[in-house]
Order: structure tokens, then sequence, then C-alpha cells
């Protein structure tokens, strides 16, 4: 009941809306800024506030799935979903599927994104070379990039090369575009600023461009990551015989609705987790080096 | 105050400047021509002028950071060819590297290589000096902007270099600590005497400041005859710390702000 009457008085805490009493909340503006157990217990609570919703929505699904509202080969039941999880499990292939995706996102992800950080510093750093190959690299990006999947095949085969190197194309542009944007971008007077007390070449570079371009950076390397789990879809769904995207097609083909239900889960954990990974970088980072 | 350890650090060499027939187009605009000035070694010479006429200009070529269409600066004999280690500037705006603190915003303005102790030592000093001792683990953001003129000026003063160019160094700071600063930029000179030349709009910190002011005017298009850009020099007599209520720079203070445009409705004393 005492809820609405906070909401009421903070509209801008929502965060900390829905399970604490009146008193707590009043404390809670300061937590935010100070002290680590509070901090932490924050945290807590935004863990909480955040699993609401999966909550609410799985026990909606088992309801309506229960309810013979909808057929039960177009809507499998939580518990089903959960239990074609053991059944590959046990089997010993779901380790597999996972293992094979994740292997080919990350190394896919790491290639990528290292060309693009590399080719980005040499097109924003160098207005000569940026005028040689920007507007070519520019004319690759506007191919929309699932075009190359048949000429990667040809080349590379059918193996994991092309899939990988699909994943790195995915990877690449955001990187690439981001970056190479944000050095070109770099506050001049900064630039001169260094250039005046001495600095040059690598130690420029470390003085101001480097450092000026870490949160571009770093949110270049989260979209790179969405892409890459994007690209691996894409380029399972196109033949892989190991995989989730391969998951997905061969349950459809089988009519397996808990499999593919299974699956679609599997990939948005699977992606959140490696989003929050790069999210704690992140935290890192931008603490080191934000402004 | 520290003084006293700055006075056993070796101090470079006041370096002399001298500027023959400068002048400095952008495009089809002159901004700078003719300009002749000779600066003893140890001089404080306050450039003043109305907003435009190129004061940041000169002082940038003084520094290095732009090269003339004509004419040649040399400093200490040695003529200025690109960004020159001899001179070190303090920018019209604080340029500030918003990642680093405060501390290791100032270490930039040290010499380039190894650090050892005695830099660190130089450091803490200047924090001391330009007052921002408490605030120096704060970033630049959580500052305000008189602070930030005196990182910049820390800055600047790190290296110990034999000419020193301030670009409106004292512009956002309050009246109160602007008259510090002035202080300590005097005790500093004294302790440490670079040639330092300085931009300002105010007069009356010109007068307590220089040895000389020299009032850059805007060139007229039409008095093509006479493309001057320094319209008069003036020598403020006496020695600092001068009396900032002195009637004898009265004078000189009317003859600036009538050089600047301003009517002072000055009456002469006789
Ligand atoms: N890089 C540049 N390109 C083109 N014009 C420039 C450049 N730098 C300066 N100018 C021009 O030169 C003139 C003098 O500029 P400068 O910054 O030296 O003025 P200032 O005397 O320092 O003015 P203020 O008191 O407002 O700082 C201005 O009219 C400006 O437009
Ligand atoms: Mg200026």
């Amino acid at each position: 009941m005492s809820t609405v009457r906070i909401r009421a008085v903070s509209p801008s805490n929502e965060l900390h809306v829905l399970e604490r009493p009146v008193v707590d909340n009043v404390e809670a503006v300061p937590a935010a800024i100070s002290g680590s157990p509070r901090r932490r217990r924050r945290w807590g609570r935004a863990t909480v506030l955040g699993a609401v919703i999966p909550i609410v929505l799985i026990v909606l699904w088992q309801t309506i799935a229960t309810s013979g509202l909808v057929a039960s080969y177009r809507l499998p039941t939580p518990l089903s979903v959960w239990a074609a999880g053991v059944d590959l499990y046990e089997r010993g292939v779901l380790y597999q599927h996972v293992a094979i995706s994740t292997q080919r996102v990350l190394v896919g992800f790491a290639v990528g994104s290292v060309v693009g950080l590399v080719l980005a510093a040499i097109v924003g750093l160098s207005t000569r070379v940026s005028e040689l190959f920007a507007p070519t690299l520019g004319a690759l990006r506007a191919v929309p990039s699932l075009a190359w999947v048949p000429l990667l095949g040809l080349y590379l085969g059918y193996g994991e090369d092309p899939k990988v190197a699909l994943i790195a194309i995915g990877a690449f542009f955001p990187v690439y575009t981001t970056v190479a944007s944000a050095l070109r971008h770099v506050d001049a007077h900064l630039v001169e600023l260094g250039r005046s007390y001495g600095y040059s070449g690598p130690a420029l570079l470390s003085l101001v461009q480097l450092p000026a371009v870490v949160p571009a950076v770093i949110s270049s390397l989260r979209l790179a990551l969405a892409q890459a789990w994007l690209f691996l879809v894409a380029g399972e769904l196109l033949g892989a015989s190991l995989g989730l995207g391969y998951l997905l097609v061969d349950s459809q083909q089988n009519g397996r609705i808990d499999r593919l239900f299974l699956t679609i889960i599997l990939l948005g954990l699977l992606g959140k987790i490696t989003d929050t990974a790069v999210g704690v970088l992140e935290r890192f980072l931008l603490k080191r080096w934000g402004s | 105050m520290s003084s006293s350890s700055l006075r056993r650090s070796t101090a470079a060499d006041a370096l002399s400047v001298s500027i023959r027939d400068l002048s400095r187009s952008f495009g089809e605009r002159r901004v700078l021509s003719g300009i002749d000035l000779e600066i003893t070694a140890g001089e404080i010479v306050v450039l003043i002028g109305p907003s435009g006429c190129g004061k940041s200009t000169l002082l940038r070529h003084i520094g290095g950071l732009d090269s003339p269409t004509g004419g040649t600066i040399d400093i200490g004999g040695a003529p200025v060819t690109g960004l020159d280690a001899r001179s070190a500037i303090a920018f019209q705006e604080p340029r500030l590297l918003p990642w680093r603190s405060i501390t290791r915003n100032v270490e930039v303005g040290l010499p380039r290589g190894k650090r050892n102790r005695d830099d660190r030592d130089r450091v803490i000093e200047l924090l001391d000096l330009v007052k921002l001792s408490a605030s120096a683990h704060l970033r630049p953001r959580e500052i305000s902007g008189g602070m930030a003129q005196r990182v910049s000026l820390a800055r600047a003063l790190a290296r110990r270099p034999g000419v020193l160019l301030l670009d409106e160094p004292f512009g956002a700071l309050d009246a109160l600590t602007r008259l510090a600063m002035q202080d300590l930029l005097l005790e500093l000179h004294a302790v440490e005497p670079a040639t330092i030349v300085i931009v300002t709009h105010d007069v009356d910190e010109a007068l307590y400041l220089a040895d000389r002011v020299i009032l850059l005017g805007a060139i007229v298009p039409e008095d093509s005859s006479e493309l001057l850009s320094i319209r008069s020099t003036v020598t403020v007599p006496g020695v600092r710390p001068r009396d900032r209520g002195s009637g004898d720079l009265a004078e000189l203070r009317a003859e600036l702000l009538e050089g600047l445009g301003v009517p002072t409705h000055h009456l002469s004393s006789q």
C-alpha cells in the first residue's frame, strides 16, 4: 500500500519504488554515491527488480500454454522447454552446440574488432590515408553483410572459416566506423596542447587520442558483439551441422517447438552474458579514462 | 610558501625574444603586419588590444605553433622554426585533459623523458603555489573555470621555460584571486626570472605587471599606407611591486584606454 505513495513522492527514483519502505527510500539517494555496502545493496535491489518481468512473463507463458488457448505444437510450456534442455544436455549435445557457437562468436568478434581498431587508427589519424581508404571501406560497408555468405562459402568452403569470417565482417564495421570517426573528431585543441608540450607520434597518441576515444571504443565493441551474435545465427542458419543456428533450423524442420524456444532463450542468455562481460570492462575503463 | 625550494631549484635562464617585420595573413585576411619587437631576457611584456586584433596569433607565433607569412622570430638568438621547448604557452582556454587528475595534468608540462623525484616535487610545489593542493586529485570536470586556468598556468610553469607565454591567464578568475595570482606571478618571476609575454584585456593588470605594454591595433584596411599592427608601446615606470593605486600610472592608464578606444574622461594632472 505504501508503494503507491512513494511513487507519488519521488517519481524520479523508480528503482526503489517496489520493495522498500519510505524511511529507507530517503537514505537511498546518498547510497548511490557513497559506501560500497550500500551500493552493493542497491545493485542487489536492481537485480531483483530486473528479474520481475522475466518471472512474470514465464508465469504468463505457463498460464497461456496450459490454458488450451494455443495449441501445444505452437506454444510449448516452460517446463517442456526445460525438459528439452535437460534431454539435450543428457545426450551431451547441448554443450557442443553452445560451445561451438560461443567459440565462433568470440573468435569472429576478436578478429573483426582487432582489424577494425587497427584500420580505424590508420584511417582516423591520417587524413591522407583516410582519403585513400575511406571511400572504399564506405562502399564495402554499404553491401548488406549477408550478401557475403555465398562468396565466403565458395572461397572458404563450409567449415569453420566462412562462419568466423562472416562474424568478423559483422563485428568489423561498427568498430571501424565508430572509432575512425571518434579519432577524427578528437578535440584539436587538446592535440595542439600535446604537441606544444613536446609530444608527438606514439607519445601524443597515448597522451591524447587514445584516451579520448576510449568511450567510443567500448561502445563500438558492445555493438560489435551484438552484431557477432546476429551474424552467427545467420551463418549457422545457412549451413552448419552444429551450433545454435543449426539447432534452430533442425528444430523447425522436425517440429520441435520446445527446442526452438530453448535455443532462442539460450541465445538471449549468451548474448546477455557476453554483453555483461563487456559492460564490466566498460565500467573499469571508464573509471580510469572517462572524464 | 614554498618559494624557498623554488629558489634552490635550477631555473632555466630567461631568453630574449626578437621579432622582426613579422606578418601573418589568413588567406586574404591580414592579421599581423610589420611587427618589430625586441624583448630582453627576463622582461615582462604585456600585449593589449581589442578583441580579434591578433594577440593570440602573435603569442602562438612566438611559441612556434604557427608560422609567419613574413618576418622572423628569434628566441635567445636562435630562430623559432617550429614547436619550441624553450617556450611554454598557457592557452586562452585551459585545455585540460579530462581523463587526468589535476596533478597528472600539470605533469604534462614537465620536460619529456624520464621523470624523477625533483619533477614530482616540482608539481606538488606548483599546485601549492596556485593554491590547488587540496584539489590535486580531482578531474577537470570537478573544478571551476578559474581553477582550471590556474592548472593551466602551473602546467606552463612546470618545465621552467626560458619564455613564458600566457594568453589571458587570469581571464576567468574572480577579482580577488586575480590580484593574488598577479602577485604570485611576480613572485615567481623574481625567483625564476623567465621572460614573460602576457595577453590581457585588463589595463590595470597590464600596468601592474609589465615592464612594457604593447598596444596592438586592428588594421584599418583603407589606411594602406600604414599597415602597422603595433599601435604604441608604453614603458611602465618604476619598479615592481607597484602601487596599485599609484597616481603616476593614471596617465598611462588613460593613454592605454584611449588607445583601446574607451573614452576615459580623464583630466590631465597639469
Ligand atoms: N587559424 C585561423 N584561421 C583563420 N583566421 C584566423 C585563425 N586564427 C586567427 N584568425 C583570425 O585572426 C584574427 C586575430 O585572432 P586572435 O585570436 O589572434 O585575436 P585576439 O587578439 O587574441 O582576440 P581575443 O582578444 O578575442 O582573444 C581574428 O580575426 C581571427 O579571425
Ligand atoms: Mg586571444
